[in-house]
């Protein structure tokens, strides 16, 4: 029997739970990036197990909507962690550091 | 489609372009400021540019090269398609285009020598050039669109040159405005043809016109398609070419370097709407061609008028562009093509002559414009005043000097063109103009060149000025003088086989009234040789022309034949008398005085002089119909808010303040003893309980948050289940 | 080389269902490392080989175009973004290198795990309208590039536009600021 939907759901899943795993145990900065990352991914592979295994038309033009969300997905990622670094950068420059928890102004 | 047309053709397009783009970036590090760099790819442009115009001169065939590639796919099965047009207009806006750009680049090393943007100002320049030598290129008209913008951000570049000077950078933002107010309608204009011909190639544009694309009625003001955009189209080319009312950008331009206005008034920016108009004239319904021919007439008269009083050198020469613009836009309304087109070619030589003259002279006075300070000057720089009266009498039509045949065209076209179907008040404005312009250019070669200086420190200071400078002018007065004869130009436009280059267009749709009327076919060009044939008594059934040519053509020719001598009689009287209302006025004796006193005549007509001088008041008027009624509407605006919103407000308020005082009472007892202190206190409470948590760890939040969710989402499961 | 994947993968479910379990050994395993290594320059490299597996996905799913996507974009964009970002923070000499989870691990894993089983729960609990799915595409890039250029151009250039937004902001951020 081929692999079907539930396997990809349940990977998805896995990468998930670890994404967020990594962004908050991750004291880092960085490591909440890779976490999301994770998340992202997963998110991806929901769309494309749905769109293989969801049924409906799947060829030509109209179609190809999973890969194109795909598409899509990937490039918010891109944005993200553009903007991510970005402020990273610019909290290592006003903080010293990267580590999330040395970063807070709000502590009593 | 001539391979070698098509290489020079491309060269011509890219050569500039590229030395723009080398310039634009090294420009610092070339020697000189790579002003060599410049001129010797503009002047060799110019080799490629006559190369073309006499290989288009000495074949058979109009069209030399219509190059079409697919050029931008929109969506799925639409494409635009781009291409290059070379054919004889092409090849003559080529040549003018390519040969003022190039004596102005030489003119420019003398005259900008000390500018502290001097590598700047060589990028401008040759971004116009290259701008101007695309729109002439395209063959259609998304690309004719793209280097028209491009030539009005070069435009803006190079007026705003010295945009330190307020009055400079002011004039860039209204040229570039001003112009932009025109392209908002030939924008309207090109999206009716896109939507209605789906393609914006000028040979589909004129199979269109014939097949009846366009001729459905828009519904609005009883106007066909074909109208609505020819009129839209034609506004850009109003905004482009100055004509009234969208005139005002043309005068301030003046505010950027001398060599620059020669380059925008003789061959790029405002040649731009003529040549638009030329090219599209085929496209042009009757109505369309009525509204061009009064748009024309009235700046020429108009512009002629306030050219009278000015007082700067360049203001006078503005205006004058201005007027002969007009010119040309009411010849081709009435269907001349070859007298506009021709009047283009010659007034490009001659006022670009005439600019760089004055550019000369204002050189020479230390940048001094008023020509108030002037006078006596051809003493001190004879060369510069004997190419700057050439140049002078050719724009005045004097006899013999290229203005002459090219205005004296216009002027029988436009007198054939109202003796067939009325239209008197552009004969008038033809006529007017032409006594007008004569004059006011007389006494402006009297102010600046005879006379006694009247200032007579910058006097001294004056010198002739040099090479670079004097060759310009050498090389453009002589071309106005010669510039017009033997009837080049209409020869030119006319095929081997006898066929003009109008019969042509005229063979794809095109029906101007004038058209209509007169030959079916064949406007007042093509009539020539009609009336040619006519008089020598030789049957014009030889001709091409005679297939569309009934009964009454030798009439009408013979109406055209004579409107065209009489036009000339007229034209020759008008020049001279002009000149010698001219000299009469501002020639000074040996007495000092002149024969008239033009100051007792500007006293005798005062309130005409305070039109003319203002400019009749348009920069006012504009300022008065959007700056102040902005500030007007503003002003309503907030006396409608004080008086009714704030009216609905207070009595809100009050109404509200006496449901107040009810609640009030009910508030204190309920509301405030029970709710409001209650909830506060618990709030209070409750924070002072959970600040705790509120910690400023980003990761204690995240974690909080994802047990929120999953209890959330457990108890949605324990429920939906 | 995507499309004989899939094309054997809708004839022969053995090969398929083999590449599936090895790709999911290498990012369940990958990704466990990305979120529990103790550098943080491991768990970049442990990023690179779940972001490599889950491309695998995508081909097995149908997508090679996705799968080249997915390489060339954030393998070879995101991730090395990240390791420059690694590369400009990082201090040789961190002095708490030791315990880079922080404190609360227990009861962070223990939160990742309650998570994963309300999701195990949803996704064999839900009765998803699950179709065998009907012949894989063809090759699908051209069918991609014109669904972008038609019914969705409005989202293509709002994305091109997030893009250059993002561009902005970020060079807004990492200015040199005045003191």
């Amino acid at each position: 029997m081929p692999v079907g939907l539930h396997a990809y759901l349940l990977v998805a899943a896995i990468l998930f739970a670890l994404g967020l795993v990594a962004c908050m145990a991750r004291r880092n900065a960085i490591g909440i990036l890779i976490g999301i990352e994770l998340i992202i991914n997963a998110a991806i592979i929901n769309f494309m197990a749905f769109w293989r295994f969801g049924g409906g038309v799947m060829d030509g033009e109209g179609g190809l909507v999973g890969p194109l969300f795909g598409v899509f997905l990937i490039l918010l990622a891109a944005c993200e962690a553009a903007v991510a670094l970005a402020i990273l950068l610019s909290l290592y420059f006003n903080f010293g550091t990267i580590e999330v928890d040395s970063i807070h102004q709000m502590q009593r | 489609m001539d391979p070698l047309v098509l290489k020079l053709a491309v060269l011509i397009f890219l050569l500039p372009l590229a030395t723009f783009a080398l310039m634009a970036i090294f420009h610092h590090r070339i020697p000189r400021h790579g002003d060599w760099l410049a001129t010797t790819a503009i002047g060799v442009i110019l080799a490629a540019a006559i190369t073309i115009f006499v290989h288009a001169g000495m074949s058979d065939r109009n069209i030399q090269v219509n190059y079409v590639f697919d050029w931008l796919p929109l969506g799925v099965s639409n494409m635009v398609k781009g291409g290059i047009l070379v054919d004889r207009l092409t090849a003559i806006m080529l040549v003018v285009v390519t040969l003022v750009s190039f004596l102005v680049h030489l003119f420019s090393v003398g005259y900008m020598k000390d500018d502290v943007r001097y590598g700047r100002y060589y990028c401008g320049l040759l971004l116009f050039t290259t701008s101007m030598l695309g729109l002439v290129l395209a063959n259609n008209l998304v690309y004719l669109y793209i280097f028209w913008e491009l030539v009005g951000l070069s435009s803006y570049l190079l007026i705003g040159h010295w945009f330190e000077k307020k009055s400079a950078s002011d004039a860039a933002i209204k040229a570039f405005i001003t112009t932009r107010l025109g392209d908002v309608g030939m924008f309207i204009g090109l999206m009716i043809c896109y939507w209605k011909v789906g393609s914006l190639q000028y040979a589909d544009l004129f199979a269109a016109v014939q097949n009846g694309l366009l001729s459905e009625p828009s519904g609005l003001w009883g106007f066909d398609w074909q109208t609505l955009a020819g009129l839209g189209i034609f506004f850009g080319a109003m905004g482009k070419s100055a004509q009234f009312p969208l005139h005002v950008w043309l005068p301030d331009a003046m505010e950027g370097p001398t060599p620059v206005s020669a380059l925008i008034h003789a061959a790029t920016m405002v040649a731009a709407g003529v040549y638009l108009t030329g090219r599209l004239l085929p496209f042009f319904s009757p109505d369309t061609l009525v509204f061009i021919a009064y748009i024309g007439g009235i700046t020429a008269l108009f512009a002629a008028t306030i050219a009278l009083v000015q007082d700067d050198i360049k203001k006078v020469l503005a205006y004058s562009t201005v007027s002969q613009l007009g010119y040309m836009i009411m010849a081709l309304g009435v269907g001349g093509y070859v007298s506009g087109l021709f009047h283009l070619t010659t007034h490009a030589m001659f006022k670009a002559c005439l600019f760089l003259g004055s550019g000369a002279v204002i050189h020479a006075m230390h940048h001094e414009q008023s020509m108030s300070q002037y006078g006596g000057l051809w003493k001190k720089m004879p060369f510069t005043a004997l190419f700057y009266i050439m140049a002078t009498l050719a724009l005045c039509g004097f006899p013999g000097f290229s203005g002459f045949f090219s205005k004296d065209l216009i002027l029988g076209d436009t007198l054939a063109y109202t003796m067939l179907h009325g239209h008197w008040f552009l004969v008038v404005a033809g006529f007017g103009t032409a006594f007008l312009t004569a004059f006011y250019m007389t006494r402006q070669v009297c102010l600046t060149f005879f006379g006694s200086p009247r200032n007579a420190h910058k006097y001294e200071h004056a010198h002739e000025v040099g090479w670079q400078m004097l060759t310009p002018l050498v090389i453009l007065g002589t071309l106005s003088l010669v510039g017009g004869w033997g009837g080049w130009f209409e020869k030119y436009n006319e095929k081997r086989d006898g066929l003009t280059q109008i019969q042509e267009i005229a063979a794809t749709g095109y029906q101007s009234p004038f058209v209509a009327a007169a030959l079916a076919a064949a406007p007042a060009a093509a009539t020539h040789e009609a009336a040619a044939a006519h008089e020598a008594g030789v049957g014009s059934e030889t001709r091409p022309t005679a297939e569309a040519a009934a009964a009454g053509v030798h009439d009408e020719a013979h109406i055209i034949h004579v409107a065209h001598r009489t036009a000339m009689g007229l034209s020759i009287v008008l020049a001279l008398s002009g000149i010698g209302f001219g000299l009469l006025m501002y020639w000074q004796r040996r007495s000092g005085k002149a024969l008239l006193n033009p100051d007792a005549l500007a006293k005798a007509a005062r309130p005409v002089y305070v039109l003319l001088w203002n400019k009749y008041f348009f920069d006012e008027m504009y300022n008065a119909a959007f700056v102040e009624t902005t500030h007007l509407a503003a002003r309503f605006s907030a006396r409608f808010d004080r008086l009714v919103i704030d009216g609905v407000v207070n009595f809100v308020g009050f109404f509200g303040k006496v449901m107040g005082f009810v609640i009030d009472i009910l508030d204190r007892i309920i509301v405030d003893g029970l709710m409001v202190n209650g909830s506060a206190h618990a709030a209070g409470f409750a924070g002072n309980q959970l600040s705790w948590a509120q910690t400023g760890r980003v990761r204690q939040y995240l974690l909080l948050m994802v047990l929120g969710i999953i209890a959330l989402s457990g108890v949605i499961l324990v429920l939906v289940r | 080389m995507g499309n004989e994947l899939i094309n054997t993968a809708g004839q022969n479910w053995m090969g398929a269902n083999l590449a599936f379990w090895l790709l999911t050994a290498v990012i369940v395993g990958s990704a466990a490392a990305a979120a529990f290594a103790r550098h943080i320059v491991q768990a970049a490299y442990a990023l690179f080989f779940t972001l490599l597996g889950v491309a695998g996905y995508y081909a097995l799913l149908g997508s090679s175009f996705l799968a080249i996507t997915q390489v060339v974009i954030y393998v070879g964009g995101i991730l090395v973004l990240l390791m420059f970002g690694v590369l400009l923070t990082n201090r040789p000499l961190q002095a708490k290198e030791t315990g880079e989870l922080g404190r609360y691990v227990i009861a962070i894993v223990a939160g990742g795990l309650l998570l994963l089983g309300a999701l195990v729960n949803i996704i064999f609990n839900t009765a998803w309208k699950v179709t065998a799915g009907p012949a894989l595409p063809r090759p699908e890039t051209e069918a991609i590039g014109r669904m972008l250029l038609s019914n969705y151009l409005l989202p293509l250039e709002l994305a091109g536009m997030l893009l250059l937004l993002c561009l902005l902001g970020a060079a807004y951020l990492v200015r040199r600021q005045e003191r």
